[in-house]
């Protein structure tokens, strides 16, 4: 929560002494309240007050950073409730869960399945970014083995170290070293030692307890204790509690300043069908986890999952755009049409999906207009005949295409005629369906 | 510190829209908080799912979407009743896409007769949907509404360039209506004003603000639906309180992702899976923001997302 310049002014010796360089006190409260200034200025400001204003300035969910190099994620640091207020800020981590019960081909080939998970989505690559290893064997040398294992063969992937069992969690550290990893979990009946263990070895340290009370109560004990780097778990496990106690927990944090719950979440969505655990992954994309914890990772599985996380987390502010440029699609040669459209990704995408459904090679001309719709373009005056000329004459396709025929979007019709004229005497413009659904029609039967 | 739970008061509620008649009439809306927020208020009824249909054969449809539905695609009416009969679905939704002047042009009293074959084979209530083609919608939802009557059906869709003579028809013979807006919060309100303007009552309507699939545009759709979903609640906004309609099938089922074979795409894995899952997060994604009515295609999909709805229902 960010304070005003008056309720930090509250804070300050009020003497206006000067020499954190600023008039009065009040001057730099404001300063402060702008981000303009660093309260180590003052050299009189208390311990108390320092201490108040230090953590009313902290991000209201504390950024936690797993994993070491450059196979380690940053998670937390969210500002808002909704994405179009502002961007979500650290994308959530996905992680599959692999059971040291299983035996060590099965784990092999589950470390080959994270490292091997990446998937391109326009120009992102994506992936499973962590390891759980659970601990269903209740052999504390077991659970160290294969922590080990996994180390060995999968040293970047940050690790969660799923056991309530301290002493496990401690034979398994030492394969941990300077890696980061979540101890999880600290419950009421091993707070002690999960802490001490988490301090020795600065892991990060999961908080479990069944619901928010219990939660809070025991945050704040171990924040008592000196450790703060925490990742929590109301222990949501159905698709209501997890969006209920989700969201109270992001709103306490983030309206209410309230400390015990500013912490990221950690889910695990386990469930005996394949397809349920799904959609609780994608409640918890959408609904502020940010650790989620998957018992398989098949990859058609992990496709829209990873889809729907990156469209949660892009940039409502920037307009998505493609390119300005003439993109082939399937083996266009020069007898192929010329489709022209806007450069709305949205639009672009669509018109892109349709064309290739047609299975009918296209040129498609991508004209820069800030990343607007046709409609919404052509009445900015962004997408004219003028400048639709230009791009197409400047772009060179006319080299490229036996017949200089250009198919204009429906809904511009009106540009037609203006647009012959600018363009070389030897141009045809020709007017195309308004939506693109019908364009496979439309380029079947001008094919035929 | 002790936790105290955050709540908040709204004074907004969405309206709820019954549809259909008799004993599988079904009411849409009706909450007084944000989406599965029971802790601050009532969510008497659960998001519905239309499976939709169409009055041609599915012959382009994909594989994966062709296979459940094998041997009925080719009688509408025969297919609507294996929906409801054979998959227990609630909601029809036919689409008339053959009326498109690219996909038939079929004359507004053919698709008349389709409606009434299918009206015939079916008891669960019927979302009547046009080919979205402006002009063309105009005449044959006129000629469809009326041969509903009585059915209290929903029409669609209602754009800004030709919902006068829609609403007018729907209003005539009792049926609700869809107001269809580009991606827009300003817009989408701007619809149902229109509609209201014209007399059609505010509780009659229901909201599309136009869908996409996962991976094409969703963040747009989603992000819209949330803001109308807050301006209702929070704001109060009567303007903004019909319930939301996500028809997202026909996206979903165009995209790559669906379509692509493992053979052609070895990362993406086994096709009918992954298929089937897009739809299903995308539905689920628009359940998060808010959506009371869902326009499907796989049965599969449909499932998986109704046992999670079923979830969603219980405290
Ligand atoms: S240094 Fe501290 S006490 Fe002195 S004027 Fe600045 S804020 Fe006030």
């Amino acid at each position: 929560m960010a304070l005003s310049g008056v309720e930090i002014f509250k804070h300050l010796p009020k003497t206006n002494c000067k020499e954190c360089g600023h008039p009065t006190c009040l001057a730099f409260a404001m300063k402060l309240a702008a981000k303009q200034a660093n309260l180590d200025s003052c050299p009189y400001v208390s311990k108390e007050g320092k201490e108040f204003l230090s953590s009313a300035s902290a991000p209201p969910i504390r950024p936690i950073c797993i994993g070491h190099g450059d196979g380690s994620v940053k998670l937390g640091e969210e500002t808002v409730l909704f994405r179009h207020e502002k961007k979500f800020v650290n994308p959530c981590a996905l992680a599959l869960s692999i059971d040291d019960s299983l035996p060590d081909t099965e784990i092999l080939k589950r470390i080959d399945g994270v490292k091997t998970s990446e998937i391109e989505r326009v120009g992102q690559k994506l992936r499973v970014e962590m390891i759980s290893v659970g601990h269903t064997s209740s052999d504390p040398s077991r659970f160290s083995a294969v922590v080990k294992l996994i180390r060995e063969n999968a040293p970047k992937i940050p690790l969660i170290l799923n056991s309530k069992d301290p002493a496990a969690i401690e034979s398994a550290l030492p394969h941990c070293k300077g890696a980061r990893p979540v101890i999880y979990a600290a419950t009421k009946d091993n707070t002690e030692a999960m802490v001490k263990l988490a301090k020795e070895n600065s892991a990060i340290l999961g908080v479990y307890a069944e619901g928010l009370d219990a939660l809070s109560s025991l945050t704040e004990k171990i924040k008592g204790m000196g450790l703060d780097d925490l990742v929590i778990d109301p222990g949501a496990s159905t698709p209501r509690r997890m969006i209920e106690d989700y969201t109270m927990i992001r709103r306490s944090a983030i309206k209410k300043g309230f400390k015990p719950l500013g912490y990221p979440i950690i889910t695990f969505t386990s469930s005996k069908d394949v397809f349920a655990e799904s959609m609780k992954a994608s409640i918890g994309i959408a609904k502020y986890a940010s650790i989620i914890v998957l018992d398989s990772i098949e990859r058609w599985k992990m496709l829209p999952l990873i889809t729907l996380r990156q469209n949660i987390y892009t940039d409502p502010q920037v307009p998505m755009q493609v390119a300005q440029k003439i993109y082939k699609i399937g083996d266009a040669n020069e007898k192929s049409p010329l489709l022209l459209t806007t450069n709305f990704s949205l639009t672009y995408f669509i018109v892109q999906g349709e064309v290739e459904n047609s299975k009918v090679p296209c040129w498609l001309a991508i004209m820069d207009v800030e990343g607007l719709s046709v409609l919404t373009a052509w009445a900015a005056g962004k997408f004219t005949a003028p400048k639709i000329a230009s791009f197409i004459l400047e772009s060179g396709i006319g080299d490229k295409v036996a017949r200089k025929e250009l198919i204009i979007p429906g809904y511009v019709s009106i540009l037609s005629g203006a647009l012959e004229e600018k363009l070389n005497s030897d141009w045809k413009v020709v007017v195309g369906p308004r939506e693109a659904n019908a364009l496979p029609a439309f380029l079947k039967n001008r094919a035929a | 510190m002790p936790f105290v739970v955050p709540k908040e008061n709204y004074t907004g509620r969405i309206y709820t829209v019954e549809i259909g008649t008799g004993e599988k009439a079904v009411k849409v809306g009706g909450a007084n908080t944000l989406p599965y927020l029971g802790f601050e208020g009532e969510i008497p009824n659960p998001p519905a799912i239309a499976i939709e249909i169409q009055d041609i054969p599915a012959k382009d449809w994909p594989e994966t979407l062709k296979k459940p539905f094998d041997g009925v695609t080719d009688d509408p009416a025969a297919w609507a009743r294996f929906c409801e009969k054979e998959l227990g679905v609630g909601i029809i939704a036919l689409r008339l896409i053959s009326t498109h002047p690219d996909y038939g042009d079929r004359k507004p009293e053919e698709a008349a007769k389709t409606v009434e074959a299918v009206l015939g084979a079916v008891s669960v209530p019927l979302i009547i949907l046009g080919s979205e083609h402006v002009e063309k919608d105009t005449q044959v939802l006129k000629v469809v509404s009326e041969a509903a009557k009585g059915r209290n059906c929903i029409i669609g869709k209602a754009q800004e360039e030709n919902y006068k003579t829609i609403a007018a028809s729907a209003m005539a013979n009792n049926h609700k209506i869809i107001a269809m807006s580009q991606l827009d919060v300003n817009l989408a309100k701007q619809m149902n004003i229109l509609l209201m303007q014209m007399g059609f009552d505010k509780e009659r309507i229901l909201t599309d603000p136009m869908s996409s699939a996962l991976g094409y545009g969703l963040e747009y759709t989603y992000s819209v639906m949330e803001r109308i979903r807050l301006a209702a609640i929070v704001q109060n906004d009567p303007a903004m309180q019909p319930p939301l309609v996500s028809d997202i099938g026909r996206n979903v089922w165009k995209a790559k992702e669906t379509i692509a074979s493992e053979s052609d795409i070895p990362e993406w894995g086994s096709v009918e899976e992954r298929g089937i899952t897009f739809e299903a997060v995308t539905a689920i994604s628009m359940i998060m923001a808010g959506s009371d009515l869902l326009i499907m295609r796989h049965p599969k999909a449909i499932e998986i997302v109704k046992k999670t709805i079923n979830e969603l229902m219980e405290r």
